[in-house]
């Protein structure tokens, strides 16, 4: 996973709440049995009319957003199924960064799987950002994982959340597996702990 | 100070603690279906690392396009099957065996109180109906899952959803759920867990309970979760007779996993259910939802009855009760899909799935096809399905399709109608419950 620490990318908004995983990567593309190659179907439904042409009244197929890497958009990010098809389309489209007011849990914590930082702002500053892309579109944002800072040219310095675990899966681009697999020795003792007290859930259901 | 169930489970299964309030738990359960293990068990070999934590906690099923419906998900079936014998996995659900995840593996027993599950599925948090904690993950966390038996979760914060009151006639859990998701809005349990409690949840049966919690996800939770009694023990007792000398002494250990008088809850919830009428969502959110009154008249191309929320036996029994010596509209045509092939067996030896062809329904294999809109019963564009499942997204059965959910009642009696209509139409006033 590559490394993120700090990024700077041009900010692509789209302005719509409750974009559930479907839209993400509608389920014709759910028959794939591979993590590559999901970024051509990202938003297909919305991003092509029914003829297969480019829906020019999409947002994400706006000139000034060609080559985006923060994706703005509006609340409730990501609910719906839990498929991991929809950040793999998101960081094979070559986002790193989405900017929401709030992201659903399943969606959330997948993203960090894939490099993926989700930050969650306050609706006034979700305001100001898309007032800022509005203005200037095409716009670039830097995101410092370090720092836990979003900055834009216009001057908003914008703080978020972030926790240790996840911040040190960004900025080093580890890999969930890789990092579980060096705690199996908390997992054994876990394991044996559990099998005294209670020896029934290691019996064979 | 006290703790919720989820709570109370974290503390049971914690292998770590780590920064930012994660904790590593260790998992009883991880089950796996067709569409989202494949690419874990094809990542985890392209790693070399293809092993499996316990064969024996891990339970697989082929349900989401069954049988396949062309190459492409045929092979997405054959990775699962291989796999499945490659690492002789014992619970694994083939066609002719195999049901919809969510009904077919409780129905086996592979749930009990204080169980942690994941799946890579949203609604997993049904299983959370027997006081066990259960989420729908990603495919990385889900790789970990078979790999190692962990997975990391935020220490869960819950929402506590009190619910009085007494059910009238023709109003079922799928009501409750959808008026509790339509006050709560799509995201109102958002990273919270939702403790479903009240004389309500204590008088349901294991089947209802499922139905609310599998609709936790839908309005953002991380599950749902109902604390065990007498009722989770009775409905589990066959396959755990072996492990305690009586019911009353499972109920006992089981009350390990029952939330404490003064558990803190990040918010509660009060809903009073007794003037409560049917529901039926009319957008494309699960938190667009009216009372069947303000929907009647509503123009249908299809029903579907059937999917994780609402294919169990009892929900399959309100529909035939409702469609016995009736005929569905020639306007609509009609779908039913019984949750698992014990469910259908049965359906068959109470007379329910002739009530349901003599009625005009088309009886399909048990499979969450139409739910997802991948197959028996997608939508064409334009069209209109009232239907028992539980995502009313653009799109979701069918592109171009516009989904209205409801319970089983009302979907028979609307498939009759040809319209949404209310199923009191069609009942006798029977008792409140």
């Amino acid at each position: 996973m590559e490394p993120l620490v700090k990024h700077r990318g041009i900010a692509a908004l789209m302005p719509r709440i409750n974009v559930d995983t479907d839209q993400i990567i509608p389920k014709q593309f759910m028959k794939r049995t591979e993590k590559c190659g999901y970024g051509k179907y990202l938003f297909s439904n919305w991003k092509y009319r029914e003829d297969g042409t480019l829906n020019l009244d999409f947002e994400l197929n706006r000139e000034e957003f060609k080559g985006a890497s923060i994706l703005v958009a509006g609340d409730n990010f990501g609910c719906g199924s839990s498929r991991e098809h929809a950040p793999w389309a998101i960081s094979d489209y070559g986002f790193r960064v989405i900017v929401s007011t709030s992201f659903a849990d399943i969606f959330f914590s997948n993203c960090f799987k894939n490099g993926i930082l989700p930050v969650t702002v306050t609706a006034e500053a979700l305001k100001s950002l898309s007032d800022e892309i509005e203005a200037t579109p095409g716009v670039s944002f830097d995101v410092d994982v370090e720092k836990q800072e979003l900055v834009t040219p216009g001057g908003t310095v914008i703080p978020y959340e972030l926790d240790g675990f996840r911040k040190e899966s960004l900025m080093k681009g580890m890999d969930d597996i890789d990092r579980t697999l060096k705690h199996t020795d908390k997992i054994y003792i876990f394991e044996e702990k559990q099998n005294l007290k209670t020896p029934w859930l290691w019996k064979a259901m | 100070m006290g703790k919720t169930i989820a709570e109370k489970i974290f503390e049971a299964h914690t292998v770590d603690s780590l920064a930012g309030d994660i904790t590593v738990i260790g998992l009883d359960a991880v089950f796996c279906h067709e569409i989202t293990t494949p690419i874990a068990i094809n990542d985890l070999m392209a790693r070399g690392k293809d092993r499996v934590f316990d064969t024996s906690k891990i339970k697989a099923v082929i349900d989401h396009v069954t049988p396949a419906k062309d190459s492409k998900t045929a092979m997405q079936g054959k990775i699962l099957r291989d796999w499945a014998q490659r690492h002789n996995i014992k619970d694994f659900f083939d066609i002719g065996r195999n049901g919809v995840c969510h009904a077919i593996f409780p129905e086996k027993g592979f749930v009990r109180p204080g169980y942690t599950i994941i799946m890579g599925d949203s609604h997993t948090c049904t299983h959370g109906a027997f006081g066990a904690f259960a989420a729908g993950v990603g495919t990385t966390d889900l790789e970990v899952g078979i790999l190692k038996g962990v997975c990391r979760f935020k220490s869960p914060k819950s929402m506590k959803v009190a619910i009085s009151g007494t059910l009238v006639p023709g109003v079922y859990a799928k009501d409750v759920i959808l008026s509790i998701i339509k006050i709560i809005g799509v995201n109102g349990a958002t990273d919270r867990v939702m403790e479903f409690s009240g004389p309500v949840v204590d008088r349901m049966s294991m089947e209802e309970r499922m139905t609310l919690c599998n609709m936790a996800v839908e309005a953002g939770a991380t599950s749902g979760i109902c604390a065990p009694d007498m009722v989770t023990v009775d409905y589990l007792w066959e396959f755990i007779k072996e492990e305690y000398p009586s019911r009353q002494a499972a109920l006992e250990a089981f009350q390990a996993f029952t939330p404490d008088g003064d558990a803190v809850y990040s918010d509660t919830v009060e809903v009073d259910v007794a003037d409560l009428v049917p529901q039926v969502t009319f957008g494309f959110k699960p938190d667009q939802v009216r009372p069947v009154s303000e929907m009647e008249g509503t123009k249908i191309d299809q029903v579907y009855i059937g999917s994780c929320t609402n294919g169990r036996l009892d929900d399959l029994r309100i529909a035939a009760s409702l469609l016995e010596d009736k005929r569905i509209s020639p306007k609509v045509r009609a779908i039913v899909s019984p949750a698992t092939p014990d469910i259908f067996s049965r359906a068959l030896d109470e007379g329910l799935i002739k009530i349901f062809m003599d009625a005009g329904f088309c009886v399909t294999n048990p499979t969450c096809g139409a739910c997802l809109g991948m197959s028996t019963g997608v939508l064409a564009n334009g069209e209109v399905c009232a239907s028992t499942t539980n995502r009313n997204f653009n799109g979701r059965m069918g592109k171009g399709g516009m989904v209205h959910l409801m319970s089983p009642a009302t979907a028979a009696a609307s498939a009759v109608a040809g319209t949404i209509t209310n199923s009191e139409i069609f009942c006798d006033k029977g008792e409140r419950r």
